[in-house]
Formats: structure tokens, sequence, C-alpha cells
């Protein structure tokens, strides 16, 4: 108890300077929460649009972005033909903006694809879709943030579609976007012929490596990834996750700054304190130990208050209708963990100096200090 | 009874053989050759003016600083550069200030107990010895209340209690009645002894008071780092 006192009574002592720190970290942890978990929410979700019933995805070589892929209709054709292929289907993106929209993201797609197959329709016929080129189905997200129904006629960029159907799909990049023909779509996005990626199912999943092989053979401009390949590989995620790490990162580098900054104004405080323990038996690591069971408490208050308020960021965000659909608001416990790690070190490294300050204090020097 | 036949068979617990000491690189001399002794259960003044080395030569004493050269024993222990003061201040030597050096916003339990978390001592054996020593310094009721709430008097005897809690054998005392009115200083003091005796430790106190040097056994007079008289 008498330990814990030690740590805990300076930062009553001061209580606005304890604030201001425990804000630094908490506002630093927030960020790098609410930002790696927009972010690799955003991956996730685009990862599962890629790997929506398909093993592999088939897209052109050196794009740095699938947004510029054009796969064309003869290489689809090709691929579809292979005996190992289960079943291949061109999907085009897109993205476009409305009034009050400024992302709605377009797919061009079969009516064979699983994203029309296998997603529960919620208004319209299945068997509709494609039969007319101004037709499309919204995810229910959409239909919401459009406020569109079946038989709606809907502005979508330069051209008005009419809605025939309304689907629900796990996905929110799908759930907040909108499907149309393929023909429609590369019609729209000026991409006659084209797609962006071909999605593939293997009839034997083995047969992944002989399948890339084959591409790298068949189609040279083409590249061939399994799911799991393509998100550690993307450079769009790369980046995407390197940035969140890096925004988060400097957010802590400056709540760190905080606690040393603190912890060192704690211990100059503190001198004389610091003496009396040292007279009366407290060895270096005893001292210590203060010190640092300061800056972890100052470190953990801030990462717990940051989680608080990251979580009701992240809320906040899910319910601005722009981002419908585009902001995957759960937080993973390794993240959480990751992050709260993240903050104690922060803090542990903040408070070296002063600790180490503090452990050569020499008592009879202090003790004259009044 | 002549004083030498009362210390036949003392041993000496504090010894300082020929203690020079210096600060700022060696410009300010503050112990210029001393010799001295303190035997078990003896309670010596040491007196003499300001910047004399009294509390330079309680601080070598307690492990706070060390010699430049001489050699400074406790309980047969050589304190030096190479010497852990831990033990020593843990469990050997109790340090009474001038000013309590008490920590202002913890009560006088949170302060006695202080010394005995450093050594780690028992929470109940600890908080037994601060019911004895609060009750023989008359703090008991006063156990729960802060340091800011406390007269000087009342302060100084906490410091007391403290320096005690862990049965030191030995106890430095750097005026520890300098800051207290004659009234509190007389009652500190004679608490002070009281517990020496009754803990059968020995006292090393500089004072500037010298009534109060003269109760003790013996007065040592300190003058420009060096012992003029030893009675």
């Amino acid at each position: 108890m008498i330990f814990l006192k030690l740590i805990l009574t300076n930062l009553r002592r001061h209580r606005i300077r304890s604030l201001i720190s425990v804000a630094g970290i908490a506002f630093s942890v927030a960020a790098m929460l609410t930002v790696v978990t927009i972010l690799q929410g955003a991956i996730g979700m685009f990862s599962g649009i890629l790997s929506n019933d398909s093993e592999l995805i088939v897209f052109e070589k050196d794009v740095s972005d699938l947004f510029f892929s054009n796969v064309p209709q003869q290489a689809m054709d090709q691929i579809a033909g292979w005996t190992m292929v289960a079943h291949a289907n061109p999907v085009l993106f897109g993205v476009v903006s409305s009034a009050g929209h400024p992302i709605i993201t377009c797919f061009g797609v079969t009516a064979s694809d699983a994203r029309i197959q296998k997603a529960a329709w919620l208004k319209g016929e299945r068997g509709n879709f494609a039969l007319h080129e101004d037709d499309v189905v919204l995810g229910e997200r959409a239909a919401q943030f459009l406020a569109a129904d079946v038989g709606s006629q809907v502005p979508i960029g330069h051209a008005t579609f009419h809605v025939i159907g309304i689907l629900k799909t796990a996905n929110g990049f799908e759930d907040g976007g909108v499907f149309m023909p393929l023909a429609s779509a590369q019609s729209f996005f000026h991409k006659e012929g084209n797609s962006s990626v071909i999605t593939v199912k293997l009839r034997n999943k083995d047969d992944a490596a002989a399948f890339k092989a084959k591409i790298q053979a068949a189609q040279p401009n083409l590249i061939a990834l399994e799911d799991a390949e393509f998100t550690r590989s993307y450079s769009q995620f790369k980046i995407l996750k390197a940035t969140a790490w890096a925004v988060g990162g400097c957010g802590l580098l400056l709540g760190g700054l905080g606690v040393a900054n603190t912890m060192i104004m704690s211990v100059f405080t503190r001198i004389r304190e610091i003496a009396i323990l040292r007279v009366n038996g407290f060895s270096n690591a005893q001292i210590g130990s203060v010190i640092f069971g300061e800056s972890a408490a100052v470190s953990l208050l801030g990462a717990l208050s940051g989680l608080m308020i990251g979580s009701g960021a992240l809320y906040a965000l899910k319910l601005i209708p722009a981002l419908d659909g585009y902001v995957d608001t759960t937080i993973h416990p390794i993240l959480m963990a990751i992050v709260l790690l993240l903050a104690l070190l922060t803090g542990i490294a903040g408070a070296l100096y002063p600790a180490f300050y503090a452990m050569r204090i020499r008592a009879v020097e202090a003790l004259r200090f009044e | 009874m002549n004083s030498e036949n009362a210390n036949a068979g003392r041993r000496a617990v504090l010894s300082a053989k020929d203690i020079w000491k210096s600060y700022d690189e060696g410009t300010v001399a503050v112990l210029n050759g001393v010799d001295f002794e303190g035997l078990e259960g003896q309670t010596v003044a040491l007196c003499g003016p300001s910047g004399c080395g009294k509390s330079t030569l309680l601080h070598l004493f307690g492990g706070l600083d060390f010699p430049d050269r001489g050699s400074v024993l406790v309980n047969g222990s050589i304190i030096d550069r190479g010497h852990n003061p831990l033990r020593l201040l843990r469990h050997e030597v109790g340090f009474v200030f001038q000013l309590h050096n008490l920590i202002p916003d913890f009560t006088v339990e949170e302060n006695c107990m202080i010394p005995t978390v450093a050594a780690g001592v028992d929470r109940h054996v600890a908080k037994a010895r601060l019911r004895e020593l609060a009750e023989r310094t008359g703090l008991s009721h006063r156990i729960g209340h802060r340091i800011q709430k406390l007269s000087g008097g009342e302060r100084q005897r906490t410091a007391i209690c403290r320096a005690l809690m862990n049965r030191p054998k030995i106890l430095l005392a750097d005026e520890p009645t300098g800051s207290l009115d004659e009234k509190a200083s007389n009652m500190v003091f004679d608490l002070l002894l009281d517990l020496v005796a009754r803990e059968g430790a020995t006292l090393l106190m500089a004072t500037h008071d010298r009534n109060l040097a003269r109760r003790c056994d013996r007065l040592v007079e300190m003058h420009d780092g060096k012992i003029r008289e030893d009675a």
C-alpha cells in the first residue's frame, strides 16, 4: 500500500499535469486504434470481396491499384476453359459519387457471380439480374443511403439506373455498393472488353501452384495470386497498413514525449522526497520502481481512456451516413492488446531517463536542497 | 562513578580514524583529520559552530557520504565507496534531521512504515512496532493524521519513530530540536534520550544547544573540521 501510494501520490499532487499526460497517451492510443481498425477493416472487407467463393485472383501484372487493372475478355475465356478451373468470374471495380455520397463502389459482375447467386436477396428476383443494361442491384446499406427501393430510378455518377433488387451481404463494401451487369459497367467506366480481375475457384485447391504457372505461361501480362498471398503482397494494403501504424506510432511517440516530460518534472519536484526514501533504506531498484510505476500508471490510464475514446470515435464514424458500409468498427482483441502494450512500453521508455536520474540522486546533497 | 568505569566493556560501534573530507574539488575542507569513537549505548553530543563538520561526520557514519581519506567503521564494518550502504541504512542506523524530512501528504503511520517497506519487514510486525513506538512518543491518537496537520514537535516525534522502526542500534540526529521552541525542544529531547536508553541504542547528535548537549554522556567540541575537546 505504501509503495502504491508513493507511486500515485505525485499524480494526485499535480493533477493537471498528470491529466495532460494521460490525455496525450489517450489521444495517441485512440488515434492508433481508430486508424488501424478502420484500415484493417477496409483491407479485410476488400479482401473479402476478392475471395468471395474463390481461391485465386488474376489481375494485370505490376499495377499499383486494382482499379487500374485490365484483364481482357480473351484471357477470361481461356481461363474458364481450363479443366482445373471450377469457375472463373470477371469483376470490374469502379467508384462513383452521387449527391451526398462521395464514394459508391460499383461492381460489374455476371449473373453467375457468387455475389449475385449466394447473397440474400431482400427484395427483387435473382433471375432478373442482367436482363437490361440499365438495371442495378443495390446492397442493403446503399439502398438505405440512396433512399431507393425496387423500381426506383437512382442517379449514380453521370447516369440513372433502375433498381431491380436489394441484397444483403456480410461485406460492408458490398453492402454499400451497387451491382451492375458486367457489360453495363464496362460501358459506364469506358472499359469495354475488360474486367479488373478474374476470381477463380479451382476444382482441386492443390492445383494453385500449377494454375499460377499456367497463367504465367499463357498470359505473361497477368498474374495469379492466392487470396491470402494477395492480401499480404498487394502494395496498396501494405501502404495502408504502414501508414496506419506510422500515424499511430507518431501519436504514441508524442504521447511518450509527454510522459517523459511529466516524469522528468515529477523527479525534479521530488528530489528531496527521493532523498528521504534513500535515507530510509530504499534501493536504486525500489526508487526506480516508484518512477516506473508512476509512468506505468499514467500510460495505463491513458491507454484505457484511449481505448474508450477510440471505440467511441469508431462508433461515431459508423453513424456518419457517407461512411456507411465502409467503416468496420470491430476492434480485434489482438489489436487492443498490441495498442495497450505499445502504450505501456512508451510510458516505460519515457520514464527511463527520469528513473536513471532519480537513482543517481545523492541523499546528502538532496537533503540540503530546500 | 567515573566515565572510564562506566564505559568499561562497551565496544566501539562508531569509529572514525584520521578522517579528511572536502567539497568542491578540495577547495572547501570540512573534516581535517578527525578521530572519534562512539561506544555502544552511549549518547554523544557534537557541538561546534555551523560549518565545523558535525553534519558531515554524521553523514559519513550513515553511509550517505564517504571520506576522502581515513576510515569510517560502523559496527566493525568499513564504510567506503565500495560498501553498499543499504544494509546500514535499513538495519543499523536511523536518521533524525533538523527539518523532519517527512512526506507531507502521508500520514504518521505511512511515514513511519517507509523504512519497513524498504527493508521488506512483515506488515504485521511493522504495525506492532509502530503501535509500540507511537505509544511511547504520545502519537497514538495522531497515527492516521497527515503530517501537514501536526505541530512541529509532533512532526519531530514522528521522525524519531520512523528512525527507530527497524530497531537500529545507532541513531544519528542532526540538530533534531533545531527547528523547535524551547518547550517542544526539551520534550523531544527527553523522549529521544528515553527511547535510546530503552532500545539500548547509541546516539550521536549534532546540536548547537549546550543545555541539551550537557545531558548526553559525552560532549564533543568540533572546530574547523577537527575535534577540539572530548569530555
